[in-house]
């Protein structure tokens, strides 16, 4: 693994793309395919001890990249750590004053639909989050790969984080609902 | 992408004997084995032709095991001695069995599994399955004329740490170079798929004796990706047996059975639910050692009804693994039925009814898994050529994690990750001058440690006296191909080697393993050096076959010093192959292995590079 991340400079390049947000999906689906269809775990099952564990930290190591680069927050944060921007996921928890409102509101809307066990309200709510963040994701995009605003961007990031963790608690309320 | 139409002749890389190779179902009603011949899947019968081997281990009288129908045929009549269901029990303590009440066995609570006093002494659930596995090797030895190169065995996917671990280690106990543990569902989604040559997003919904999984997958050109997993590991055919049980004891007013009574009525129910299938009234009749005639008449209607729960109960899991998708059922192109409970027609309307769509049942539901672990167990053991097998990615069931203060869970490895995966997470000191730390690792969803599996405890010593939040802990965890966890915890402030790893969830060491081989009955008449010498041929004769073929295939790869020494060491195993001395071969394995091991990471490095050159975009120094 490490001779891996000696020659290559981040996770883009393992699946040889540029480092950009903006990023085509079935490149790096394909790539990833391409890349473990040679050091799988199953290709080395009756090869000896050292091939064995070669692969597994390998695919491990692809793996992980993978993941990082396939979710938005990941990928996001990923890259503006290469610029040399930590988003400040623990600490910086400041968001502006409008979007701290609608957080509010979204809340609201999900208390109403869990109280009243009503999935499509949660539905149009999940709907309405997936919509948002679509938007989102595509104003990262411009901030980072067009205007090269890193700072700028990790404010938006941390939205984009925000939404996905309120993505899972309407995967809980759906659980509440239907138990 | 249907790739079982390709003949099978002259298919393997070099041309090397196939190697024999076999996937095995160790299910929790019935265990089968399966191998590929001539291109095809065939699942193997014992000698008078019956591919099923019921799951039922019998400690007889005077030392004899018996295992599989001669086994059934006593169950009735030596309940204590005759184990059925033995899978429930795997990785499992007392009280996480259902209905324990109703077993019949004399369970002793050990730390982590459970085990079961019987004639034959006190036997771990690994021992008894081992003992099924065991028969199955023998079945496959005997079908194929040969000793097994290696064999993949089937879990249900929602199958934790420990009950993986416990299932690995009694394939070892029986003798089986076990290449790989396999989800259930993925390898009936392999033989599905390549019989049917199907693309698109697919559900498996697998209902078995005792487990029940869900998994959705997308098939792709040679590629199987699971998306999500779920299930509920104590849900089956069995508890559908369990119901029909409690009403016949209610219809008949009966007070509480004595055991061998309680196995010969839970047969009996058994029978009417599987008649059921075809009729819509089967009747009960029992005559009991008190004398009570049992004479009752189930129908349908009423089956289902007592029944519908446990249908209703495999959807929450099913919508949980569409959500981790993020999918809905229009996004579901089949659902591929397996498991011999999924004949029951309540499950398959209700199958129906939620994915709005006719369920596959096109395979038999019972040998699916066996063909499909096969299929893989060939492809693992090297018998078909590069670009004419497939790639199968699988994931986790269950997030993996640790306990952090006040009993909640820090989740490290998210479920449905696709493995091998690893993760870190650094712990800091919170005390000044503290020396060390202790790990609680779990398995499981909820926030709550006390809800989750406990799958170790383990402490980390030798921290170097620090002001509190100075000492720096970084645990890893790495989950391997099997699915299978280990830890590392290691103190990296200083640089002072603090550090421990451990393989959770109770696995059996290998002096257990050992110990327990020694006791079994096959072993005791086995002459044990006998056995070591030819593990150690099998071992080594795969690891010089490897290596010769890495260095047909990438000897460029290599200085020529470097190729000298692996040659040189390559030999040396050779010639030790042509000894008798296990010691000697094991030996000469270890070092060749040593000597291999940059070889293979340049090999695993040249593998990456050789991917991305195919796309014309790399630019990758070097």
């Amino acid at each position: 693994m490490r001779r891996v991340v000696q020659h290559l400079k981040n996770h883009f390049e393992l699946f040889g793309l540029t480092p950009a947000f903006a990023l085509d999906p079935d490149r790096l689906d394909g790539a990833y395919r391409e890349i473990q269809a040679r050091i799988h775990p199953d290709r080395f099952a009756h090869a000896g001890d050292a091939e064995r564990r070669a692969s597994m930290q390998w695919t491990t190591h692809v793996n992980e990249a993978y993941r990082t680069l396939k979710n938005p927050v990941q990928r996001g944060r990923y890259l503006l750590s290469l610029q040399g921007v930590d988003i400040g996921a623990e600490d910086n928890t400041a968001m502006s004053q409008d979007f701290l409102v609608r957080q509010m509101e979204w809340r609201e809307q999900l208390e109403a639909a869990r109280g009243e066990k009503n999935a499509d309200a949660l539905q149009r709510l999940r709907a309405e989050l997936r919509g948002e963040r679509g938007d989102l994701e595509a104003r990262i995009g411009a901030r980072i790969d067009a205007e090269h605003d890193a700072k700028g961007a990790a404010d938006l990031v941390r939205r984009l984080m925000f939404l996905e963790k309120f993505d899972d608690d309407i995967d809980a309320a759906f659980e509440t609902i239907e138990a | 992408m249907a790739l079982l139409q390709i003949a099978e002749p002259g298919q393997s890389a070099a041309p090397h004997e196939h190697r024999l190779a076999v996937g095995i179902d160790l299910g929790t009603t019935n265990s089968l084995v399966a191998t590929v011949r001539n291109g095809m899947a065939v699942v193997l019968a014992d000698s008078q032709g019956r591919p099923l081997l019921p799951s039922i281990v019998r400690y007889a009288p005077g030392g004899e095991v018996a295992v599989g129908f001669a086994a059934q045929a006593q169950q009735a009549n030596d309940p204590k001695n005759t184990i059925v269901s033995v899978k429930r029990f795997m990785g499992r303590g007392v009280k996480d069995v259902a209905h324990v009440e109703n077993a019949p066995y004399d369970f002793v609570d050990a730390p982590g599994m459970l085990q079961i006093r019987t004639r034959a002494g006190v036997k771990s659930p690994v021992e008894i399955s081992a003992e099924i596995l065991r028969v199955l090797r023998q079945r496959a030895e005997l079908a194929l004329g040969g000793d097994l190169m290696g064999a993949v065995v089937t879990v249900p996917a929602y199958f934790d740490d420990a009950q993986r671990q416990a299932t690995k280690d009694a394939g070892k106990l029986a003798g089986l170079n076990v290449l790989r543990l396999l989800n259930e569902p993925t390898a009936a989604a392999i033989a599905y798929g390549l019989d049917n040559g199907a693309e698109g997003i697919y559900a498996v919904f697998d209902l078995g004796g005792g487990t029940f999984d869900i998994s959705i997958l997308k098939l792709s050109k040679g590629v199987f990706e699971v998306i999500s997993t779920n299930g509920d590991s104590l849900l089956g055919g069995d508890d559908f047996d369990h119901r029909v049980f409690c009403w016949a004891l209610e219809q008949a007013k009966l007070p509480p059975l004595q055991p061998r009574d309680a196995r010969l009525l839970y047969v009996k129910a058994r029978e009417a639910k599987e008649a059921l299938t075809n009729h819509g009234e089967a009747p009960i009749t029992a005559r009991l050692s008190t004398g009570d005639f049992v004479d009752l008449a189930l129908t349908t209607e009423m089956f289902c009804d007592m029944t519908r729960t446990l249908v209703q109960k495999t959807l929450g899991p099913v919508r949980r693994a569409l959500r981790d998708a993020d999918l809905t059922t229009d996004g579901i192109k089949g659902v591929v039925m397996v498991g011999g409970a999924t004949r029951m027609p309540q499950v398959q309307r209700a199958v129906g009814e939620f994915f709005r769509c006719d369920p596959l049942n096109n395979l038999d539901p019972d040998r699916v898994v066996a063909l499909g672990a096969a299929m893989q167990a060939n492809v693992l053991a090297g018998n078909r050529a590069q670009g004419e097998d497939w790639l199968l990615l699988d994931v986790i069931p269950l997030s993996l994690g640790v306990e952090t203060m006040g009993g909640l869970t820090e989740r490290i490895i998210p479920r449905n990750s696709t493995i091998p995966a690893a993760r870190s997470q650094e712990f800091t000191t919170f005390k000044d001058g503290q020396r060390a730390m202790s790990f609680h690792v779990v398995q499981g969803e909820r926030e709550l440690v006390s809800e989750c599996r406990s799958l170790a405890r383990f402490d980390l010593h030798g921290i170097p006296p620090m002001v509190a939040g100075a000492g720096r802990v970084r645990v890893t965890f790495q989950v391997d191909a099997d699915g299978l966890l280990s830890v590392n915890a290691r103190e990296k402030t200083t640089g002072a080697e603090a550090s421990v790893t451990v393989k959770p969830s109770y696995g059996l060491t290998d002096a257990e393993i050992e110990r327990m081989l020694r006791d079994s009955v096959e072993h005791a008449r086995e002459d044990m050096q006998q056995r070591a010498l030819q593990e150690s041929r099998v071992e080594g004769e795969r690891l010089a076959d490897a290596v010769r073929a890495a260095l047909e295939s990438d000897a460029s790869l290599l200085e020529s010093g470097e190729r000298a020494e692996i040659e040189l060491r390559l030999g040396e195993l050779e010639k030790a192959l042509q000894g008798d001395d296990h010691r000697t071969i094991k030996r000469a394995s270890e070092v060749l292995n040593r000597a291999t091991e940059e070889f293979a990471a340049r090999r695993m490095d040249a593998g990456v590079r050789r991917a991305l050159s195919g796309q014309k975009i790399a630019s990758l120094g070097g």
